[in-house]
């Protein structure tokens, strides 16, 4: 009888405990509803002093991934620049929503006429978040760091590698000296003159740490930053949630309006979006198009789009019959419904693009007018080159093994075309081999006769697009096409060595000329990510590079 | 029974030594230079020779080979590419977020599941059994992904009874002393953020449960059924004994074996880290720690990853055998 009643005891303990897990909802504690309400704070921290613009509150941001490491010098990935952003400053920043450069720990700065050397005055007064100052010794201290592939700083397993590819590796530095010639003012001499120079220093991985700080942690300071940002550095845990703090002694005035930031890693985009919808989360990054219909319906909620800052393109391997005939390019480019594929692949979250550079960047030529999608036209300009019935062997069509966030299905996209150019009578095999293989092959340019690729800016200069992936230097790297113009090469070094924006500005303009009227590539959409936030959300202002500082960020009560 | 696990322990010698092998193997099995594969498009040689440098990938294999064993005999699981932490101090809290999801997936499915096993054997062709062996048969065949996401719509985004992702209330954190979140809050005596932790349990508990909850149902019933056609199990009734202590005390523990096997390895599975449901609610368990090294190409922390698992799932067998003995003292090792 004793032992029945034993089992009869666990038996009804078990079930309490779980029915006590399961319940909450009729004893009204219903937490996530109750407690999650978008600028409510549960840390006992007192709200922001109204008077210095704070709409305090904690911020809660979701995002698909976790950051790799939190120090911005030695990561490439945008998951941990997007934290950078938060903890640090560069000496220059991106004006919100744009690639335009804006002073930030530098205030202002001389260019010498040869463009070799660049005197930055300091804003003065700024601290550390370890109370340590800011000043000219930081600025340098940091970029010897970088600079100096023995420094005693670059711990190990450490690589710069945005320092390495935006100002040249060690064997050919950008960067000749870094000099402090007193507290306030620092002195860059360059070795030859770098045109998107100031467009470079204003990148998150070219933020200036606390020196103090990254000798007292050593290795351990890429799990604790310390640098001028809005907000503090507090908490990590990794794949789940990283929090932030205000900083009180912020160098802007009045910012950053809410009291703290949580960034949490929720990796699934429709998990992402319920737990928005349930107000565990203010915000959120890329919000699958399929669920644009529901966050239209919800009126608590807002969508934004990120300004394009990438390129999809349908390239044309130039050295290779039809192909190195300008003419079968351009009647291949009236084969290509653009609209038709941003509608079906990308649920309308893209633009088609005419050039080389998505319109978010200065220097975009809107002048030009693309190749309008035009079948007749297409079979006209084809016999015209000598193609009157068409193209019967085979061409290599490669299509991407895998999804990027300028194209999310390259081998669907691939099978579009692949039926507008079978009615004009071009017949091509879609391959897809592994992605190593793949980029492999595009830069040696012997397999494939088109493919489908693309690329995302780096630093918001025209430059990072046209150099790369249509110089003639860039053969063998990324200049997939093989596509080799004089005319533009000449073009693109002026571009380099000038520092007047206006002239280089006009230079690009003429760029894109050039190579609208080559057509080396069919350029396809320019595609601009979904966010969705809380409607209590204000002041949030996407930018096109894919991260931006929330200080301006605030949550009506 | 010391012997026995001493023999035990001896045995699995060979098996690690094989696995060490197999997980060494996958970076060796990638096509081409490795270093370009995890670089990627945009890696500068230097940075590919450092890695290579890293990896040891310029040694002879064999060499290779047992330097890496060497590393692993020191706890040296090496460093992750991405990261660039050592994975033996960065995968503890992960482990530690699996365990914890795993424990009360296990007990939701063990209790829901034996004791549906054991009534529907008990009212065997009845209502109850039909509808049990329904549902169990749903709970195989249903899609994790898909339970998961239905869940958070209906009990979060509808009912708002529960949060649907994440271990904790974000905005109400807690000191973490040892990763198991319900342990924290009660050694910290904090119950509202016990409370808090419980139900940020419930729904990934439940969908990660039911696929263990339902196979521990349909073995439990088959067990049961054939136990109690036994004399002994006649024999007890015709004692007198309630039908409640015949099924639960008599019966229950001669079929429980095979129940005790699946429950093992089920367990072991979970451990495993469940990949689907730690994505769908934001879980950071060691599942999405492999995953996510598989998607960035991380090759030290898959292989480090695997090994752990591995060895997890190795020793919960062994405990699966030893806890035999309790339930069956017929069974003896030497």
């Amino acid at each position: 009888m004793r032992k029945r009643m034993g089992w009869l005891f666990t038996l009804m303990l078990s079930l309490a405990l779980i029915l006590a897990a399961c319940g909450g909802g009729g004893s009204g504690t219903s937490e996530p509803e109750a407690s999650t309400k978008p600028g409510e704070a549960a840390s006992t921290e007192p709200a922001a002093d109204p008077a210095a613009g704070g709409s305090g509150g904690t911020l809660i941001v979701g995002r698909g991934g976790d950051s790799a490491a939190l120090d911005p010098a030695i990561v490439t990935d945008g998951e941990s620049l997007k934290i950078a952003q938060q903890v640090f400053d560069p000496l220059l920043a991106y004006k919100a929503g744009t690639t335009e450069v804006e002073p930030a720990l530098a205030e202002s700065w001389e260019i010498s006429d040869d463009g070799l050397t660049y005197t930055f005055k300091l804003r003065e007064g700024v601290k550390f978040h370890d109370g340590t100052d800011f000043n000219a010794d930081a600025v340098v201290f940091n970029f010897t760091r970088w600079n100096d592939t023995e420094s005693k700083f670059k711990f190990e397993g450490d690589s710069f590698d945005y320092y390495d590819s935006m100002f040249g590796p060690e064997e050919a530095r950008v960067i000749k000296s870094v000099t402090a010639s007193d507290p306030s003012t620092v002195v860059f001499v360059l070795n030859q003159p770098q045109a998107p120079f100031l467009q470079n220093l204003a990148m998150p991985p070219f933020s200036i740490a606390s020196p103090a700080a990254i000798e007292k942690s050593g290795a351990d300071f890429k799990a604790n930053p310390v640098g001028t940002g809005p907000f503090v550095f507090k908490e990590w845990k990794r794949s789940d949630s990283i929090t932030l703090e205000k900083n009180p002694e912020y160098w802007q005035e009045g910012l950053p309006k809410v009291d703290s930031v949580i960034v949490r890693s929720i990796p699934d985009n429709t998990a992402r979006f319920n737990a928005l919808q349930n107000g565990e989360i203010d915000m959120m990054e890329d919000l699958s198009p399929d669920d644009l219909a529901t966050l239209e319906s919800n009126p608590d909620l807002q969508k934004f789009n990120r300004p394009p800052f990438n390129v999809a393109y349908l390239g044309f391997n130039v050295t290779k019959k039809p192909f190195d005939d300008p003419k079968v390019r351009i009647a291949l480019s009236h084969a290509v419904d653009k609209q038709g594929i941003v509608d079906a692949f990308f649920a309308g979250q893209a633009e088609p693009a005419k050039n080389p550079i998505p319109p978010s960047l200065w220097g975009y030529n809107d002048t030009i007018e693309d190749y309008p999608y035009d079948l007749a036209q297409a079979k006209k300009l084809l016999a015209d080159a000598g193609y009157a019935n068409g193209i019967e062997q085979p061409l290599t069509f490669y299509a991407m093994p895998v999804s990027r966030p300028y194209m999310p299905d390259g081998r669907k996209v691939a099978e579009v075309i692949q039926a507008s150019f079978a009615e004009i009578g071009v017949t091509v095999n879609i391959e897809s081999p592994e992605w190593a293989t793949y980029l492999d092959d595009l830069s040696k340019g012997e397999k494939d006769d088109l493919f489908i690729i693309g690329w995302t800016g780096d630093n918001g200069d025209p430059d990072n697009f046209f150099y790369p992936l249509l110089d003639k230097d860039s053969i063998g790297g990324n200049n997939y096409s093989q596509y080799a113009s004089d005319p533009l090469h000449e073009v693109l070094v002026k571009a380099q060595q000038e520092t007047d924006q206006a002239e280089r500005t006009k230079l690009y303009e003429e760029a894109q000329v050039i190579v609208h009227d080559d057509a080396p590539w069919v350029p396809l959409v320019h595609s601009t990510p979904l966010l969705a936030a809380s409607k209590k959300v204000e002041g949030y202002v996407p930018s096109p590079t894919g991260s931006e500082p929330y200080a301006e960020i605030s949550i009506r009560q | 029974m010391t012997t026995y696990i001493f023999k035990r322990l001896a045995v699995l010698i060979p098996v690690l030594l094989g696995m060490t092998i197999i997980v060494f193997s996958i970076i060796h099995a990638i096509p081409g230079d490795p270093a370009d594969t995890i670089l990627g498009e945009k890696a500068t040689e230097q940075s590919k020779q450092a890695l290579r440098d890293q990896l040891g990938l310029d040694k002879p294999w064999l060499q290779q080979y047992f330097s890496y064993l060497g590393e692993l005999l020191t706890g040296d699981l090496g460093n992750s590419i991405r990261t660039r932490a050592p994975i033996s101090e960065e995968i503890v809290p992960y482990l530690a977020a699996t365990f914890e999801l795993t424990m009360a997936s296990m007990l939701f499915a063990v209790f829901f599941g034996v004791n549906a096993g054991i009534i529907s054997a008990w009212r065997h062709n009845s209502w109850f059994d039909y509808i049990c062996m329904l549902i169990a048969l749903l709970g195989v065949s249903m899609p994790v992904f898909w339970l998961g996401l239905m869940e958070q719509w209906i009990f979060a985004n509808e009912l708002h009874w529960l949060p649907s992702s994440g271990r904790m209330n974000a905005r109400d954190p807690m000191e973490a002393v040892t990763g198991f979140y319900v342990f924290d809050a009660i050694i910290q005596g904090q119950f509202a953020q016990l409370w808090t932790v419980c139900k940020h349990l419930v729904l990934p508990a439940i969908a990660l449960g039911t696929i263990p909850m339902a196979v521990i149902a349909r073995m439990t019933r088959s067990s049961m059924l054939e136990v109690m056609q036994l004399d002994y199990v006649r024999t007890a009734r015709a004692k007198g004994l309630s039908q409640f202590a015949v099924v639960y005390r008599h019966a229950l523990k001669n079929s429980f074996i095979p129940v005790l096997t699946v429950i093992g390895i089920q367990t072991g599975a979970l451990l495993g880290g469940a990949v689907l449901t730690e994505t769908i609610f934001a879980w950071p368990g060691v599942g999405r720690y492999i995953f996510e090294a598989i998607s960035n190409r991380d090759y030290p922390v898959i292989q480090s990853g695997i090994l752990i698992v591995a060895v997890i799932f190795v020793l919960i067998n062994l405990l699966v055998d030893l806890l035999y003995v309790v339930f069956d003292p017929r069974i003896q090792y030497k």
